[in-house]
């Protein structure tokens, strides 16, 4: 069966069988043709403010979901403004598909209006790309986009699409399969592999499970649950992670890093068994690599082999599906319990009351001020509205490290922020695709006074579309994190980090149609988030922190994760004076 | 340290470029890339000399076979492995030398591809190590213009070429194995 139709028609069709019921994108002049389509086409496309934000939209749909986002920009600057979403989207392996327009293909390499090489400057910020000459390669090349996007490890796939092609007629043939010889899926892990793990799981007096974005990508949730459950090691989530096990599981302890808690922190430094999953050492995590978790073997089990070995090579390598790994994982120590062993339990006993110690030592810090709204203190508020139940879109920066320690989730796929990348201008855009993708949720936008101002532009898709955003501006007057570095290790020489102006919040929302409100004193905080909350629509709140927190504990640049900073240096008496 | 790698690659639009731009974005130094068809018109071979800490090898291979259109590859600096490359070579040289620059290129197995008045073009095929050495010595009886073809490798044990089966499209993110 083939019907006959224009190579724009094709792609709607194509996107439709992939189950695409959404859209961000912009038009222009080479899209025109798709845009006719989209007109009067079940797919609805929202139309967002710059392309960057399509992308990020694109991405905050696929975190909340696990489904492939989809993004749509014309080409030339339509297309090079995607590239920050597609690394973004890279960084943290999020299944994205960008459709771009390209110029008539007899154009292409005249320095045409509008042209750029998008598939050569996409090559690097994508997992795969695409140049569509020829209708007949479209409707294979769009299933395949689909399938690399979702499958394996997640990743952007881009899509670029001549003017001729949308415009050409040619017959349409729904497809049903898709070669990729050289595309492996590593799926089911080593069986010696994993019964080795599992005998070092068994013999270890001190697991630590590290868990990460793998367990989020994979929908591997309720398997790391049980095989929590089964070891009962104490667990730690990266940023990427967070969500992957509840917040009040009584096996977490938080996330581990540069602003890691200081029991999570040093639980890695002193375990002797790391059992990794779905992580790649970011550098974040590990600071220096020479003194990261140095009693530790590993366990190292990852979908993508590249990531197995790459930054610390583990005892026990396991390329595989997590979810399958974790399952087979599971069954195995339940089938095979360990020997019971004195030395060893007393060994385990030991460890949970040091790492509870640990905890009670040294939480978080929640300072709050009777005169000034500490950021802590948003966070702590935002939480209890949350209740670990609503999507947090963040932003980059210490604003999302506070929230990032502070606010839980019960589940994974609410704390949507950009990890890897750290692309500012991404939490706005982002809770925007969330919000598409899962309607009936709270969806907070969580930013700084820096990253909002990026992104002010989708206050209009925001209010054109009524989403019930509540977006937090957690407003310091700075850019917070650089400042931090500038006070920190740059004898405290603040420079081009003051952001003078800000815009009136109540009229800046008045001016989309919206409420907006400023508080800066902190017996006002919770009713105005309250206040924001209940608003059936959007809503905006600037929230006035103390403009010189700094973000604790903190391993400075270079150092091991257990030379942390707990706080500001104490004020030290000077001998003789 | 020279990391010989051989790729097996899809010779579709772009496939170069892919390979050459994962080499400098993770850092690796190109020392030479040769490419050309396969028996299998849509296949091509790479040979792709590269200068890489030795702990680096394997993420090197790992990158490469990460990218769609690469459907092997393989690490072949150490194994059996017979590796040759290509010297063609004008030289411009006095009367007197002539004799001793064709003698001492038959010594290194080279062949007179072109001679005139004011000297000889030379092809040299060999190990690349010795070819340096032929260079070497050959400008010493004059001006010599150099262009190397890079280093092309064969494994001598057979590697089997594992290709992936297809899969049907059953709608986003479930794609399942046609053949199981």
């Amino acid at each position: 069966m083939s019907t006959l139709m224009s190579g724009a028609r094709m792609l709607a069709e194509c996107l439709a069988r992939e189950g695409v019921d959404c859209m961000f994108g912009y038009p222009g002049g080479v899209t025109l043709p798709f845009y006719d389509v989209l007109y009067d086409h079940q797919i609805r496309h929202v139309l967002v403010r710059h392309e960057e934000n399509a992308a990020f939209a694109a991405e905050g749909y696929a975190r909340a979901t696990g489904k492939v986002g989809v993004c749509c920009a014309t080409s030339g600057p339509g297309a090079t403004n995607l590239i920050t979403g597609l690394v973004d989207a890279m960084m943290d392996s999020v299944p994205i598909v960008a459709i771009t327009g390209q110029v008539t293909s007899k154009l292409i390499g005249s320095d045409a209006f509008q042209e750029a090489d998008t598939f050569g400057i996409t090559r690097p910020c994508t997992k795969h790309n695409y140049l569509v000459k020829k209708l007949d390669e479209l409707a294979q090349i769009i299933h395949e986009a689909f399938y690399i996007a979702a499958t394996g490890r997640p990743g952007p796939v881009l899509v670029d699409i001549t003017k001729d092609v949308f415009q050409a007629q040619g017959h349409y043939q729904p497809v049903t399969s898709i070669h990729l010889p050289g595309y492996k899926v590593f799926t089911e892990g080593h069986t010696g592999q994993i019964r080795r793990a599992a005998q070092l799981i068994q013999e270890s007096e001190r697991p630590l499970i590290y868990a990460g974005g793998g367990i989020v990508a994979g929908n591997a949730s309720a398997e790391l649950r049980e095989f929590v459950q089964v070891t009962d090691a104490p667990a730690v989530t990266t940023l990427m992670g967070l969500g992957a096990l509840p917040g009040n599981h009584p096996n977490y302890i938080s996330m581990p890093g540069m602003h890691g808690s200081y029991a999570a922190n040093m639980a890695m430094s002193d375990a002797d068994l790391l059992i990794a999953l779905g992580v790649r050492f970011d550098d974040r995590v590990t600071g220096r690599l020479a003194a990261f978790a140095p009693h530790a073997k590993v366990i190292h089990v990852d979908i993508d082999p590249a990531e197995v070995g790459k930054i610390r090579t583990p005892e026990v390598p396991i390329v595989g599906d997590i979810k399958r790994v974790l399952v087979k994982l599971t069954k195995l120590l339940v089938e095979t319990p360990a020997e019971p062993d004195a030395k060893r339990s007393a060994a385990r006993r030991a460890w949970w009351q040091q790492i509870r110690a640990w905890k009670d030592a040294h939480p978080y810090d929640t300072p709050v001020s009777e005169t000034e709204i500490k950021p802590q203190h948003l966070m702590a508020e935002i939480d209890r509205l949350s209740g670990g139940d609503a999507i947090i879109a963040s932003d980059v920066g210490q604003h999302q490290m506070w929230a990032a320690q502070l606010c839980r989730f019960n589940q994974p796929r609410l704390w949507i922020n950009s990890g890897g990348l750290g692309s500012m201008g991404f939490g706005l855009p982002a809770a925007i695709g969330a919000q598409f993708a899962r309607p009936e949720m709270l969806v907070f936008a969580i930013c700084g006074d820096g990253g909002f101002q990026m992104s002010i532009p989708e206050l209009s898709t925001i209010a054109s579309n009524g989403l019930p955003i509540k977006i937090i501006v957690m407003n310091n007057g700075h850019l917070g994190m650089v400042r931090q570095w500038q006070t920190l290790f740059y004898n405290n020489r603040l420079s081009a980090v003051e952001l003078e102006a800000f815009p009136d919040a109540e009229k800046l929302a008045a001016a989309y149609g919206f409420k907006g409100r400023t508080v800066e004193k902190p017996w006002e905080l919770a009713a105005a988030l309250e206040e924001a909350v209940k608003e059936p629509g959007p809503y905006l709140l600037n929230v006035k922190v103390t403009p010189f927190e700094c973000v604790y504990p903190m391993v400075p640049a270079g150092g091991a994760l257990n030379e942390m900073v707990l706080g500001p240096p104490q004020p030290v008496a000077v001998p003789g004076t | 340290m020279l990391q010989i790698i051989s790729l097996v690659l899809e010779n579709k639009p772009g496939a170069l470029m892919r390979v050459t731009g994962l080499l400098s974005q993770r850092g690796y130094n190109i020392e030479s890339l040769t490419v050309a068809r396969t028996l299998d018109p849509e296949l091509s071979r790479m040979t792709i000399v590269v200068d890489v800490d030795s702990l680096q090898r394997a993420q090197v291979i790992k990158q490469m076979n990460k990218l769609i259109n690469v459907l092997q590859a393989n690490d072949l600096s150490e194994g059996p492995t017979v590796i040759r490359e290509l010297v063609l070579l004008r030289i411009r040289t006095a009367q007197e030398s002539r004799t001793a620059v064709l003698k001492e290129a038959e010594i290194f197995g080279g062949r007179v591809v072109d001679s005139g008045v004011e000297g000889f073009a030379i092809e040299v095929t060999g190990d690349p190590e010795k070819l340096g050495e032929f260079v070497d010595v050959m400008a010493a009886y004059g001006e010599v213009e150099v262009t190397r073809s890079g280093a092309l490798a064969i494994a001598l044990d057979s590697k089997k070429l594992r290709l992936q089966p297809p899969v049907s499209t059953v709608g986003q993110g479930h794609p399942t194995p046609l053949h199981k």
